[in-house]
């Protein structure tokens, strides 16, 4: 038997068991075996793109799928195209951006949409502070570029105002 | 942190998760927690130009060697690795195959009796890993909890109000925690049950893998219990799910069928462990996936009592050190496919035979 992904003969078979349909059987040469099996977790990927086959084929006719495909984060530069293919978002405004386009996957994927665990002492609490953090630190990456050190200084007030200066424990 | 690409240290040691030891080690191999997190002035590495990747690393670097006990953790970084060395820190757990395999700047800081491990630029900007050896979620916790925490004091997480710690995955998103438990279960699989058990917990939320050879003929009958979900619910309730809910009914299960198979047919399971353990113990050449079916019936034996001049340590170290990487490194350099069947044999004898052999050290 070959393996499911190259050419190889398939000497591991790893069994998903928690496919709906009952067990899932993968047929894999060593190394792909080793990439499915050393990630220790659900691929990320299927799972994304499962949730999401489900909530296109819901929800979105053709037209509105295009549109929604070319939706493009401001800060990142990530369609929505491309998030569907790669099942990675490209920065912490996508959660607000994409909001409404994530939250029927969220549901899919965690049947939940509200975090109730831990929480740090120390955030940056909103997307866009977070945003314009991303933004702050590439103005003052570009001012150092042109030898624009006071700029770069007045940005790099302004970062670390959103930021807060690190807590230091022991060594002031 | 002290800057150690040098990674013949790690070699002769093993990991304090190997130990063999810790509550339920007969049946459960050891206790991981990871912890997903990204900085919030960074996009996700997708994002990332080289010089984002090169300025994240370089920051968190530089804030981890400002917390107090951290100046002795050893840094590596990943990038300038050969490929053998990359593949034995796969070998050892203390990093993953994507950030093995991936470019651009990356780096783990490995704490020496690996417990802990931080990787740098993986899928996301941290991921934070404990292991415990035995089922032992509970101060696995208490441990990664405080790492964390202490991170955090230092460097600005990306987090949402509502949707919690913010991660290129939405699969991981909320706790960004993915609890996993790895157990080893050969008398499930010996008496065909291993299915029938996890079908019947298809409803709880998690994932359970497993390794199968060739036509169910070698295999090393580990499964791995994780949580599929990480929004919505505590990390004491993931926690709780998975170690007090889950492991302990597999566990349960396995305990019965072990049972079962010593009242059934003791002379049959004793002669299988003995053959095991003489083909590992007289074998000239002997592939990697041979010897986790073989490794595994005689961890089931010594646990049982059927051989007892093996220590579980031994067994669960060779798991490891016969894995192709750990093979090359012990050797002293790289070798062929077949080169390894050799030498995987002639260290499989010096560890299980012989006066010293079947002590309870490796060298
Ligand atoms: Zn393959
Ligand atoms: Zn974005």
């Amino acid at each position: 038997m070959k393996c499911q992904y190259c050419d190889k003969p398939a000497t591991f078979h790893i069994t998903e068991l928690t496919e709906p349909d009952g067990p899932q059987v993968l047929h894999l040469c060593e190394q792909h075996a080793r990439n499915v099996l050393q990630k220790g977790e659900p691929t990320p990927v299927s799972s994304v793109a499962g949730a999401l086959a489900k909530q296109l084929q819901l929800g979105q006719t053709k037209e509105e799928l295009r549109k929604l495909d070319q939706k493009e984060c401001p800060v990142c530069g990530i369609t929505f195209f491309e998030f569907r293919n790669s099942g990675r978002l490209g920065c912490p405004l996508d959660y607000d951006f994409f909001e409404a386009d994530l939250k029927p996957l969220l549901l899919n994927i965690h049947d939940s949409l509200e975090h109730t665990g831990k929480r740090p002492t120390r955030a940056a609490a909103t997307a866009d502070s977070q945003a314009d953090l991303i933004r702050l630190r590439k103005e003052m990456e570009a001012a150092v570029d042109r030898e624009e050190y006071e700029k770069a200084s007045e940005l790099r007030d302004q970062i670390n105002a959103i930021q807060g200066e690190p807590k230091r424990r022991g060594n002031a | 942190m002290r800057e150690e690409t040098d990674l013949s240290v790690l070699v002769k040691n093993s990991g304090e998760w190997l130990r063999g030891t810790g509550p339920e080690s007969d049946i459960v191999i050891s206790s991981r927690i990871r912890l997903a997190r990204n900085l919030a002035g960074f996009p996700f590495i997708r994002k990332c130009s080289p010089e984002d990747r090169e300025k994240i690393e370089r920051q968190v670097r530089t804030r981890l060697e400002n917390l107090p006990d951290w100046d002795e953790i050893p840094y590596v970084d990943i990038a300038t690795l050969s490929e053998v060395d990359r593949q034995f820190l796969v070998e050892r757990q203390l990093i993953s195959r994507e950030i093995a395999d991936s470019e651009g700047s990356r780096a783990v800081a490995i704490d020496p009796s690996e417990q802990y491990s931080v990787m740098i630029n993986e899928e996301d900007h941290l991921r934070i890993q404990v292991m415990h050896s035995g089922l032992d979620l509970v101060s696995a916790w208490e441990q990664i909890d405080r790492i964390d925490d202490a991170i955090e004091g230092e460097v600005l997480y990306a987090f949402h109000n509502k949707f919690g710690y913010l991660t290129a995955c939405p699969t991981n998103v909320g706790t960004g925690l993915r609890v996993s438990v790895m157990l080893h279960l050969p008398g499930l699989v010996i008496t065909q049950q291993i299915e029938k058990v996890f079908r019947s917990m298809q409803r709880i939320n998690v994932t359970v893998r497993g390794l199968y050879g060739e036509g169910s003929q070698y295999t090393g009958d580990f499964y791995q219990v994780s949580n599929q979900v990480t929004l919505g619910h505590t990390e004491k309730e993931l926690l709780e799910m998975v170690g007090q809910e889950v492991v302990p009914r597999i566990i349960d299960y396995e305990r019965k069928a072990r049972e079962f198979l010593i009242d059934k047919g003791q002379q049959d399971l004793h002669d299988d462990v003995s053959r095991a353990l003489g083909i590992l113990s007289t074998a000239r050449k002997i592939s990697s996936e041979e010897t986790m079916h073989y490794l595994s019936k005689v961890r089931m034996g010594v646990n049982l009592g059927l051989i007892d001049d093996v220590q579980l340590a031994t067994i669960n170290k060779l798991f490891i050190h016969t894995q192709p990487a750990h093979l090359q490194k012990l050797h002293g350099r790289v070798l062929t496919t077949s080169d390894r069947n050799v030498e995987r044999a002639s260290y499989l004898q010096r560890h299980l035979c012989g006066p010293s052999g079947r002590a309870d050290e490796l060298n």
